[in-house]
């Protein structure tokens, strides 16, 4: 692995300010992506910026009809709140099927989404939720950020500090794992929310989508059934070792309806 | 280079390392701690477990620099001289170990589990052991272990 230098801010401000000086600077949340990354040499930070230390990045708060976490809190931590299982249950159920116990232990919020794997799980979430993402320097729709493949809206050196979940009526998160990995071969997460259903789609394309097709007819009546007839079809879904385009768009059918019964 | 601090295996240790040092390194290289095992290095097999602050890691995939401050614990650490943990002596009673290379992360992973969870399921067990790979034992006795220690420590 090639060297760099480690920081260690304790505020936002400085954490920003920190990375700006560097020449490749990068942040280091939980490092369960990013270290797997420096070891293959895909990424190659001349400076790390922790975000360990900074207090203001992590923090679980409902305040009305809105749930804001912490962009440093743990896939554990939010599997294990009280507040979270009480304002979004299908979030903590989503967080505590991350991968495995050690991930969830490091892995935080704020890298999964800046990350963005197209089979991450928090992605779904947020689009499906309507989630805002908000930085150091603006709040990000969920809508505009996820971009593509490990791409997402976010400038160079910009900092999440927290994600704002709208808190749905009832809400719901089928995964189908790929055994290995345990990251999502597909996965649905569907909300009812006052202003309609919204099924979001991770696992498989390349990035993150909205099924409109099923969200309209899940509008029109919201149950199992409605899905029956409804052709998914295959056309820019991944295709590859793990699964074919076709078998993902059968799961797309398979855990919307899972996930409906969940609900 | 970085100059840290920490507690292993409860004595207070101090390193200058460079920074782009992994905590297994910082384990295995400096402080001699050869019970950290490296499976694969690439955060999938968990034969690297440690607990940070109580909880389990890989500590193939933290940088030994996050590690200040903290309080670590490797398989070292949990005998009381030859008094084995109760963890340790329920997987040498279930005989939950054949080569042994996954055992220490097996046993650190499923403390972790126990101190959360006093009382687990089956399948909350074989779920919580998923970022732990054997390839010799089939995992069945594993589970017994952990089962038969959890029952051990309630009573
Ligand atoms: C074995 C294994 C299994 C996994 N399984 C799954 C799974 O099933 N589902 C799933 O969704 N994920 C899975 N993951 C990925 C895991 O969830 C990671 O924790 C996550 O993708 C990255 O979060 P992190 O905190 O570790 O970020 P890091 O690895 O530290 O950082 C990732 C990226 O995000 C950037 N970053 C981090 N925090 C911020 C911030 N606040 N603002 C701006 N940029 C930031 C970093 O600079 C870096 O580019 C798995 C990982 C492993 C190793
Ligand atoms: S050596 Fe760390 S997970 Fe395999
Ligand atoms: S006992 Fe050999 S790998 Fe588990």
């Amino acid at each position: 692995m090639q060297d760099f230098a480690l920081h260690r801010p304790t505020s936002a401000a400085a954490a920003v300010e920190t990375c700006r000086g560097c020449d490749e600077g990068r942040y280091l949340a939980g490092g369960q992506s990013l270290i797997p990354m420096m070891k293959l040499d895909l990424a190659l930070p001349s400076d790390l910026v922790s975000l360990a230390g900074i207090a203001e990045l992590s923090g679980i708060r409902r305040e009305g009809e809105t749930l804001t976490i912490g962009a440093a809190e743990t896939h554990a931590a939010v599997a294990e709140s009280a507040e979270v299982a009480g304002a979004i249950p299908a979030l903590a159920g989503l967080a505590a099927r991350i991968g495995d116990a050690q991930v969830r232990n490091r892995g935080t919020l704020g890298g999964s989404i800046a990350h963005a794997d197209p089979a991450a799980d928090y992605p779904a979430a947020l689009l499906a939720l309507g989630a805002a993402i908000v930085t150091d320097r603006r709040e990000i729709e969920a809508e505009s950020f996820f971009a593509g493949p490990y791409e997402t809206a976010l400038e160079a050196g910009e900092l999440i500090r927290a994600a704002r979940f709208p808190i749905p009526e009832a809400a719901a998160y089928a995964k189908f794992p790929q055994p290995a990995s345990k990251f999502a071969l597909v996965g649905v997460f569907l909300a009812r929310t006052a202003e309609g259903v919204r099924v979001a789609v991770t696992g498989a394309a390349t990035t993150v989508f909205r099924a409109d097709a099923i969200e309209q007819a899940l509008e029109r009546s919201f149950e199992a059934s409605a899905l029956d007839g409804l052709e998914i079809p295959p056309d820019g879904l991944t295709d590859n070792l793990d699964a074919s385009a076709e078998y993902r768009a059968h799961l797309i059918g398979a855990m919307t309806r899972r996930a409906l019964t969940a609900i | 280079m970085a100059r840290m601090s920490l507690n292993v295996n409860g004595r207070d240790v101090s390193a200058d390392v460079p920074d782009a040092t992994l905590l297994v390194e910082l384990l295995r290289e400096h402080l001699d701690l050869r019970g950290v095992h490296v499976g694969c290095d690439t955060s999938q097999c968990g034969a690297c477990s440690v607990l940070v602050d109580g909880r389990s890691v890989k500590s193939c995939t933290m940088f030994a620099g996050e590690a200040d401050g903290s309080s670590v614990t490797t398989i070292e650490g949990l005998a009381d001289g030859a008094e084995l943990h109760p963890m340790q002596q329920a997987f040498r009673e279930c005989h939950a170990l054949q080569c042994g290379f996954c055992t220490p992360g097996m046993v650190l992973s499923a403390i972790d589990l126990l101190e959360r969870q006093p009382d687990p399921g089956e399948s909350e067990i074989r779920e919580w052991l998923e970022g732990n790979l054997c390839r010799c034992t089939g995992y069945h006795n594993i589970v017994e272990a952990v089962k038969s220690c959890a029952a051990a420590q309630r009573s």
